[in-house]
C-alpha cells in the first residue's frame, strides 16, 4: 500500500535535478546510506554548510584530491558534529551581527551516522541542542559502526549479527540489547522538530528536510539507512528494506512538531517482522523464539508511540 | 596623543583584556581551575556590553575547540582557553586546525595532571600537547600575557601563517596574582590586529570541502606541506614580535637571555620560574660566579638557530623541567639535548625536575641546581649517565 | 587528474579542495559486473527508478525516458528491483564490455 502511495506520488520532475553531492562517490554497490543523502542534499539546496562526522559517508565522499560535495561542507572528527555546527553558527551570528558579512539565510546542518550520534557524539549533540542553535541535525543510522568494520553500536537492532556481537558457541543472539531509541532523546531535549524518515519514502524525506530547514531551532531528524554490506543482504533491495522497516512496525515514520507527534504513514495492519528479518543475513540466525520476541516489542513500541500520536 | 594606562590586573584579566581589544567574533570555552577568571571576566564583559561576541556555553572542552575549529572555518576571530584535564580532552580536536590551517589563538592556564587530582601549576599539561603543530609561546609575566595575546592574533592570522597560536601561562603564578600592566589604547591595539580575511570560508557562494580523508598516496604530503609552513612561520613571529615593539615599546625573542655575556653556566627556563632564575643570577653573579639564564620564549615552532646561538659559548647547561615524562626525565632537557647534540659536544647539560603540583621553586632552589649540576659533572667518569634528578621532594 | 602524483606544493593549504563536485571525474563504473538494460516500450515515465538509484546516475532524455549514465552506474539493481513495469532487468556485463571499459 505504502508503495502505491509513493507511486502516486511521484513527481520526481517536481524535485530538483541537482545532485549536490555529486555522482562518482565510493559508497559500496547499492548503499542506502549514500541514497539517503542523496535525498537529503535534494532537499537542501545550495544555501547550506555541511558538517561531516567520520563514518562511512565522509570516508566514500572525500578522498583527496577530490570531493563529492558541490555545498561547503567541513569534516574534522568522529563525536563533535554537534559543537563544530555550533561553531560556525555562531560565527555567523556574531559576523551578521558585527555588519561583517550580510544575512543571507544560510542554514546549517550537521551529518552523522548512528555512531557519531547516539554513542560517542551524543554528548556534543545534546549540548548543541540544548543551547538552541539553529542547526538541522541528520543521523544516517544503518545500525553499526560501518565504516570501521560492522561493529555494533547502541543503535544496532537486537537479535543483529555484528563483528562485535557476533553469533558464536555460546552467545548465539548477536546483539543482546535493544536498540536505543536516539529520537526519543532529542525529544526530550524540548527542541522544536524532531522526525524518522526513510530513503525508501524520498518526498516524505524531502519534506522532513525542508521542515527541519525552516524551522528556527534545532531540527534532528533520524534517517533509517540501509547497508548491504553490513546487514548481508543483496544490494538491490535494499529500497525494499527501507520499506519493509516501515510496514513492519519497526521503524515508524513520524514527527514531533513543538512536542506534538504526528504519524506520517499509518497502516491498518503491521506485517509481520519476520518478513523484514528473513530478508537480511545478519538475522539469519535468529530462532521463531527470538522473532516472537521482537516482534512483541516492536508491537509493544509502536503503541506507545500511537498513544502518543492519539494523546495529542 | 595615545590613552596608554597601568592598570592592577590579575593574569587572567589581562587575557581578557586582550581578547576584548582583539574585537573576537566567538568565544567557545569551558571552566577550568585556573582558567575560569579568564572566561568569567569574558562573559563579564559580554553581559555589560564591552566585547560584542558570541560565547559558547559548551559542555566539554572537546567541544570548546570542536566550536573554535567551526567558527574559524566560517571566517570568525575566535578565543578559547583552557589547562589540564580540560586540554587533554580537547587533545584530539587540537590536531585539527594546525592541519586545517585555523589561525584559532587560546590560552592555556598551566597545571598539573591528575593523579592525584592537584589544580596547581606545572607544565605536565603543555609537555602532552607539545606534537600538535601549533605556536606555542611562554609569558612570565602578567604584562607578557597580555602583550603575547595580543601578538598571536597577528601572527596568526598572517596569509603567510595561518596556524593556531597557544600561549602559555603558569595557573596561579600568573592567571591568579595581580601586577601592573601597561594597557595600550584600543584603537593601537585595532591598527596592530586588523580584521582578516580567512582564504576559504564555509560560504554557499564558495563552496570548498575542508577536512577531506587523506589515503597513503597524498599524506605524506600533506604533512610535509604542514612542516615546511610551520618552520617558515619563525621570522614572521619575530616580525610581528618588533612591530610591536616599535608600536608599543615592549619586544620579545623566542630566547631571551639573561646576564649572558661572559657566562660558563646558564640555567634554562619555561614559563614564571624564569623570574625567581632571575634573582638567582643575580645573586649567584654578585658572589662573583659567571651564571646565566636563558628563557625559552618559543616553545614551538623550536628556535634551534637562537637557542644554539644563546648558549654557544657556556660550558655547562642546567636545565629545569616542570614537568615528568615517565621513564625518559624531563621533556624540555631532552628535547635541548637533542637540539644540541650535532653542535656542542663539549658542553655538558644537567636536567633537574621541579616544580611540579604547584610546588613553589626558591631562588634557593636554582642555587641548588646550579651547584649540584657543577658537582655532579666534576664527579662524572666519562659516559656516564647523567640521568634527571627531582628536587625538593622529601626522602 | 595525476592525482597519485600531485607533489606536496601543489596542495592547497590545508589540503582544501576547491573544485565543488570533483570527484564526478571519478568512474564509479569500473565496479560494475552487471548492467541495467532498459525496455523502454513498457516504462510509463514515472521516474522511480530515477529517484531511488544510489548513484543519482539515471537522467531523463529528451522523450522523457530514463536511461542510467554507465560512467557511474555501479549495478546495484536498486532501478530494476523498483521500476514497477518491468522494464529494467540486470545482465552480466559481457567480456566486450569489460574490454570498452578499460579504455
Ligand atoms: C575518537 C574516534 N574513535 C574511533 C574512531 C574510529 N571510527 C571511525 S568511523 C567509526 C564508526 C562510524 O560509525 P557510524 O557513526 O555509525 O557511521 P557509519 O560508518 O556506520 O556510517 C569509528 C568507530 C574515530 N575515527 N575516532
Ligand atoms: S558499508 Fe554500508 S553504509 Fe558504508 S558505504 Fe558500504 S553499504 Fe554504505
Ligand atoms: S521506474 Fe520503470 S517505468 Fe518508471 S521510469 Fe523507470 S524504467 Fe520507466
Ligand atoms: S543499477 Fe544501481 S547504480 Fe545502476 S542505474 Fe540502477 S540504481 Fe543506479
Ligand atoms: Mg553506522
Amino acid at each position: 500500500m505504502a508503495q502505491e502511495q509513493e507511486e502516486k506520488l511521484f513527481l520526481p520532475r517536481f524535485i530538483t535535478t541537482d545532485e549536490n553531492f555529486a555522482p562518482g562517490h565510493r559508497a559500496c554497490i547499492g548503499c542506502g546510506e549514500a541514497l539517503a543523502v542523496r535525498h537529503v542534499c535534494k532537499a537542501l539546496g545550495n544555501n547550506v554548510i555541511i558538517v561531516n562526522a567520520t563514518g562511512c559517508i565522509e570516508i566514500f565522499s572525500s578522498l583527496l584530491p577530490l570531493t563529492s560535495w558541490r555545498v561547503p561542507w567541513i569534516h574534522t572528527l568522529f563525536e563533535n558534529v554537534g559543537a563544530v555546527v555550533s561553531g560556525i553558527e555562531s560565527a555567523y551570528k556574531a559576523r551578521i551581527r558585527k555588519g561583517k558579512i550580510e544575512d543571507r539565510g544560510v542554514v546549517f546542518v550537521g551529518f552523522a551516522g548512528d555512531g557519531g550520534t547516539s554513542d560517542i557524539g551524543l554528548q556534543a549533540l545534546s549540548g548543541a541542542m540544548e543551547r538552541g542553535h539553529n542547526f538541522l541535525y541528520c543521523c544516517f543510522d544503518n545500525e553499526a559502526y560501518m565504516n570501521t568494520g560492522i561493529q555494533r553500536s547502541s543503535s544496532t537492532p537486537y537479535g543483529a549479527w555484528t563483528t562485535t556481537a557476533p553469533v558464536g558457541k555460546k552467545s548465539i543472539v548477536g546483539q543482546m540489547t535493544w536498540k536505543k531509541n536516539m529520537p526519543e532523546i532529542a525529544v526530550a531535549h524540548r527542541i522544536p522538530y524532531v522526525a524518522t524518515a526513510s530513503p525508501s519514502f524520498p518526498f516524505d524525506l524531502m519534506d522532513k528536510v525542508k521542515r527541519g530547514m525552516e524551522i528556527e531551532g534545532p531540527a534532528y531528524l533520524h534517517i533509517f539507512s540501509v547497508c548491504p554490506t553490513g546487514w548481508r543482504c543483496p544490494p538491490e533491495i535494499t529500497v525494499e528494506i527501507g520499506r519493509l522497516v516501515v510496514e513492519t512496525g519497526i521503524f515508524p515514520l513520524y514527527e514531533v512538531i513543538n512536542g506534538e507527534y504526528h504519524l506520517s504513514v499509518d497502516f491498518p495492519e503491521l506485517k509481520p517482522v519476520r518478513e523484514y528479518l528473513k530478508k537480511q543475513g545478519r538475522f539469519r540466525h535468529l530462532t521463531e523464539k527470538d522473532i516472537e520476541r521482537i516482534q512483541a516489542r516492536v508491537e509493544e513500541e509502536y503503541q506507545r508511540l500511537k498513544e502518543k500520536v492519539g494523546g495529542k | 596623543m595615545t590613552k596608554r594606562r597601568i592598570v592592577g590586573l590579575e593574569g587572567s584579566f589581562a587575557i581578557a583584556e586582550a581578547v576584548r581589544m582583539a574585537n573576537v567574533d566567538v568565544i567557545s570555552a569551558y571552566p577550568i581551575t585556573p582558567q575560569t577568571h579568564i572566561v568569567e571576566r569574558l562573559a563579564e564583559m559580554i553581559a555589560d556590553g564591552e566585547l560584542d561576541a558570541e560565547f559558547i556555553c559548551v559542555e566539554s572542552e572537546h567541544s570548546a575547540m570542536s566550536a573554535c575549529v567551526g567558527a574559524s572555518a566560517a571566517g570568525a576571530r575566535v578565543f578559547t582557553c583552557s589547562a589540564s584535564q580540560g586540554l587533554e580532552l580537547m587533545h584530539e580536536v587540537l590536531y585539527i586546525p594546525s592541519s586545517m590551517r585555523l589561525p584559532i589563538v587560546a590560552v592555556a592556564a598551566n597545571r598539573a595532571l591528575s593523579a592525584p587530582l592537584s589544580v596547581w601549576c606545572d607544565h605536565s599539561d603543555v609537555m602532552a600537547i607539545r606534537d600538535i603543530g601549533w605556536i606555542q609561546i611562554f609569558a612570565e609575566n602578567n604584562q607578557q600575557a597580555f602583550d603575547l595575546t595580543v601578538c598571536a592574533y597577528r601572527i596568526a592570522e598572517d596569509k603567510e601563517v595561518l596556524f593556531p597560536a597557544m600561549v602559555h601561562m603558569d595557573g596561579f603564578y600568573l592567571s591568579h596574582v595581580t601586577e601592573g600592566v601597561m594597557l595600550p589604547d584600543e584603537e593601537e591595539v585595532a591598527q596592530f590586529i586588523p580584521d582578516y580575511e580567512y582564504p576559504f570560508v564555509l560560504d554557499p557562494d564558495n563552496p570548498v570541502s575542508m577536512g577531506c580523508y587523506g589515503p597513503p598516496f597524498i599524506y605524506p604530503e600533506a604533512k610535509k606541506a604542514q612542516e615546511v609552513d610551520f618552520e617558515k612561520t619563525k621570522p614572521k613571529i619575530q616580525e610581528v614580535w618588533n612591530e610591536f615593539g616599535d608600536t608599543f615599546g615592549r619586544s620579545y625573542s623566542p630566547v631571551e637571555e639573561y646576564q649572558m655575556e661572559d657566562a660558563s653556566i646558564a640555567l634554562l627556563t619555561m614559563g614564571s620560574s624564569g623570574e625567581t632564575a632571575m634573582l638567582a643570577a643575580d645573586e649567584m653573579r654578585a658572589e662573583g660566579r659567571e651564571v646565566g639564564l636563558v628563557r625559552l620564549r618559543l616553545w614551538r615552532p623550536f628556535p634551534f638557530k637562537e637557542f644554539r646561538e644563546a648558549v654557544k659559548d657556556v660550558e655547562l647547561l642546567v636545565v629545569l623541567d616542570r614537568a615528568l615524562s615517565f621513564g625518559m626525565g624531563g621533556p624540555v632537557c631532552s628535547e635541548v639535548k637533542s637540539a644540541l647534540y650535532e653542535k656542542r659536544k663539549e658542553l655538558n647539560i644537567v636536567g633537574f625536575i621541579g616544580g611540579l603540583g604547584g610546588r613553589d621553586i626558591p631562588i634557593d632552589g636554582f642555587k641548588y641546581m646550579v651547584n649540584r649540576a657543577v658537582e655532579r659533572v666534576k664527579a662524572a667518569e666519562w659516559g656516564e649517565e647523567m640521568g634527571p634528578e627531582m628536587i625538593g621532594v622529601r626522602e | 587528474m595525476g592525482k597519485e602524483k600531485i607533489g606536496w606544493k601543489e596542495l592547497e593549504i590545508g589540503c582544501v579542495v576547491t573544485e565543488p563536485g570533483s570527484a564526478a571525474s571519478y568512474k564509479t563504473g569500473e565496479w560494475r559486473s552487471e548492467r541495467p538494460v532498459r525496455d523502454n516500450t513498457k516504462c510509463i515515465k514515472c521516474g522511480i527508478c530515477y529517484i531511488y538509484c544510489p548513484d543519482a546516475c539515471i537522467r531523463e532524455d529528451e522523450e522523457g525516458y530514463f536511461e542510467a549514465d554507465l560512467y557511474y552506474c555501479k549495478g546495484c539493481g536498486v532501478c530494476a528491483h523498483e521500476c514497477p513495469r518491468g522494464v529494467i532487468t540486470m545482465v552480466e556485463e559481457e567480456e566486450e564490455a569489460k574490454e570498452e571499459k578499460e579504455k
